[in-house]
C-alpha cells in the first residue's frame, strides 16, 4: 500500500497533466490551477519539514558540543529572529524591522559570499589553467578573448569584440542547443519512467 | 592620476610575480587574494571608470523601449536574490528609470519570494524619488510575489486575475486603472524579467513569450548569459549580460536623457573594479602558463 498509492498517484496526475497541456480549454486550465494549488500547499508541507530538520540538526549539534555548534546557534537564532520580525505585529515583510534586518544584513552576506568567487577564479587562473594540451589550450585561448571583449583595449576592441561575438554566437550556441536538446529529451524519458513506476528511487527504500 | 597610480601598483607587483614564477618560486594563494583585493581597492578609491557603448544585443532592448509609443503596456518581474542583486539590480533601476521616462505604464511583479523585498528597496530608492508625478495604480503598480514559478505565468498567460486577485498591497486588481484593459499577460507589448536563476528569462521565454507572443526581453547574471544567446534575436529582443550588459544600458541612458547623469549608475561605476579584476585575471593566466612552459623546458614540474 505504501508504494502502490504514490505510485497511482504519480501515474495519474502524471498522465492528466500531460495531457492537460496539449488542451486549451476552460476545463483544462482549470484543472491545471487546481494542480498548481496542490503544488503549493506540497511545497508548504516540505517547508515545515525543512524547518523541523534545520531545527532537529541543529539543536542536537548544539545538545552535544559538535565541531563549530557555534554556527547552529548562529543559524537558529537568525532563523527565528527574521521569522518574528516577518510577523503582522511587527510590522510583517514590509515593516522597518525586518526591511532592516533583510537590507542591511541578508544582502550585505549574500552579495559578499558572491564576491568572493572573484578571489578563488583569480588564483585558479594563476594555478590551474594551463595550456596543458590542445584542447585546453583552445579553452584558454577562448576565454583570454572573452575576457577582452569586456575590458577597454583601445583598437583592438571592434576585431576582439567580433572574435567574442562569433564565437558566443556560433560554437557557443551550437553546443547550447545541442545540450537544450539533449536535457530535454533526457527529462521527457525520466519523467515517463518516472509516471510509468520503472524509476522509483523517489519512494526511499522503505 | 588614479590610473596612473594604479598602473604602477598592478604592473610592479604583476612584474614581480612574473619574476617569481619564472625564478621557479611559487606564488602563495594569499598573495593572490591579497593582490586581487588591493587592485579592486584602487579602482574603487580612484573611482576609475571606462567609457561604455552599448552592443546591439543591449541597444535593441533600449530601442524597444524607446520607441514603444507612450502608454504601452510593460512587465518587470524581479526574479532574483540578494547574492545576484549587485549585478543585476542596476539593470532593473535603468529599466524603471527608462520605462517611466517614456511614460510606459509598467507592471511590477516577482517570481522569487526574494525578489519581492528586493523590489521595494528600488521602489523607494529610484521611483519614488525620481518620478515624484508617477501615480500608483496609473503609471505603476506592484503585484508581488506569487509561489508557483513558470506554473505562474502558465496560468497569467491566459488570466492575471485568477492567479493576482490582488496586487502586493491588497488592492484588488479591478480598482486598479492600469489594469482595465488587461486581461492577460498577451496584453502586454514588452516583458522584461530580471534574474539569473530558475525561473528567470528563460521560463519567461518558454511560458509567456513565445506562446502569449508578446515581445521578450532579459538581463541576466553574467554567468548565465551564455546559456540565454540561442533564444536571441527571435524569442528574446534583447538582454543584458551582468554588469557589462547593464553599465552599456546606463550609458545609453545618459547619452539619450542627459538627465540622468546625476543619478547613481552603479553598473558604469563597477566596471572600474571589474575591468581591473579582469586585467588582473588575464595577467595571472598569462603569468601562470609562461612559468609552466619555462619549467617544462627544465624539465620539471608545476
Amino acid at each position: 500500500m505504501k508504494q502502490q498509492i504514490p505510485l497511482v498517484l504519480v501515474f495519474v496526475f502524471g498522465v492528466l497533466l500531460a495531457i492537460q497541456y496539449f488542451v486549451p480549454s476552460e476545463p483544462s486550465q482549470r484543472f491545471y490551477e487546481v494542480a498548481l494549488d496542490g503544488l503549493t500547499v506540497i511545497g508548504i508541507f516540505a517547508m515545515v519539514l525543512g524547518i523541523w530538520s534545520q531545527i532537529h540538526v541543529g539543536y542536537n549539534k548544539i545538545k552535544r558540543r559538535a565541531e563549530d555548534w557555534q554556527y547552529s546557534v548562529v543559524t537558529l537564532v537568525s532563523m527565528f529572529g527574521m521569522a518574528f520580525c516577518g510577523l503582522s505585529f511587527m510590522g510583517g515583510l514590509n515593516g522597518p524591522i525586518f526591511r532592516q534586518l533583510y537590507n542591511n544584513i541578508f544582502i550585505p552576506i549574500q552579495a559578499a559570499i558572491f564576491s568572493l568567487l572573484a578571489f578563488y577564479i583569480a588564483s585558479a587562473s594563476y594555478r590551474a589553467f594551463r595550456a596543458r594540451s590542445a584542447v585546453s589550450t583552445v579553452l584558454l585561448v577562448a576565454a583570454l578573448l572573452l575576457m577582452l571583449r569586456v575590458i577597454p583595449t583601445g583598437p583592438l576592441a571592434d576585431p576582439i569584440n567580433q572574435i567574442g561575438s562569433w564565437m558566443l554566437m556560433v560554437p557557443n550556441m551550437a553546443a547550447k542547443r545541442a545540450i537544450l536538446i539533449g536535457v530535454g529529451l533526457g527529462s521527457v524519458a525520466t519523467a515517463l519512467k518516472i509516471v510509468l513506476g520503472i524509476e522509483r528511487s523517489y519512494l526511499g527504500k522503505d | 592620476m588614479g590610473l596612473i597610480i594604479s598602473a604602477v601598483v598592478i604592473g610592479g607587483g604583476l612584474l614581480w610575480m612574473l619574476y617569481l614564477s619564472i625564478k621557479g618560486q611559487d606564488v602563495d594563494r594569499r598573495i593572490v587574494y591579497v593582490f586581487v583585493g588591493a587592485t579592486v581597492a584602487l579602482a574603487i578609491i580612484f573611482r576609475l571608470e571606462f567609457g561604455e557603448v552599448a552592443t546591439p544585443i543591449v541597444k535593441s532592448v533600449f530601442d524597444k523601449i524607446e520607441n514603444l509609443p507612450a502608454g504601452s503596456k510593460i512587465v518587470l518581474s524581479y526574479d532574483f536574490d540578494p547574492a545576484m542583486a549587485p549585478e543585476v539590480n542596476p539593470m532593473a533601476n535603468a529599466f524603471i528609470r527608462h520605462i517611466l521616462e517614456k511614460k510606459h505604464r509598467l507592471y511590477f511583479m516577482s517570481l522569487w519570494a526574494t525578489g519581492q523585498s528586493l523590489l521595494s528597496v528600488s521602489l523607494n530608492d529610484v521611483l519614488k524619488p525620481e518620478f515624484p508625478d508617477a501615480k500608483y495604480g496609473v503609471d505603476y503598480c506592484n503585484l508581488g510575489y506569487k509561489a508557483g514559478n513558470e506554473g505562474v505565468l502558465n496560468v497569467v498567460i491566459t488570466n492575471f486575475r485568477k492567479m493576482f486577485p490582488s496586487d502586493a498591497n491588497g488592492n484588488s486588481l479591478d480598482s486598479l486603472p492600469m489594469f482595465k484593459d488587461v486581461e492577460s499577460l498577451k496584453d502586454m507589448d514588452l516583458l522584461i524579467s530580471v534574474g539569473g536563476g530558475k525561473p528567470g528569462v528563460k521560463e519567461w521565454i518558454l511560458f509567456a513569450g513565445d506562446p502569449g507572443k508578446v515581445a521578450m526581453a532579459g538581463g541576466s547574471a553574467a554567468v548565465s548569459a551564455p546559456l540565454l544567446y540561442p533564444y536571441w534575436p527571435r524569442q528574446l529582443i534583447g538582454l543584458l549580460g551582468g554588469t557589462k550588459g547593464a553599465a552599456e544600458y546606463e550609458a545609453e541612458l545618459i547619452k539619450t536623457y542627459p538627465r540622468f547623469k546625476d543619478k547613481s549608475m552603479p553598473a558604469l561605476r563597477m566596471m572600474g573594479p571589474q575591468t581591473m579584476a579582469h586585467v588582473v585575471i588575464i595577467a595571472f593566466i598569462v603569468i601562470g602558463n609562461v612559468a609552466y612552459f619555462r619549467s617544462r623546458k627544465k624539465g620539471g614540474q608545476l
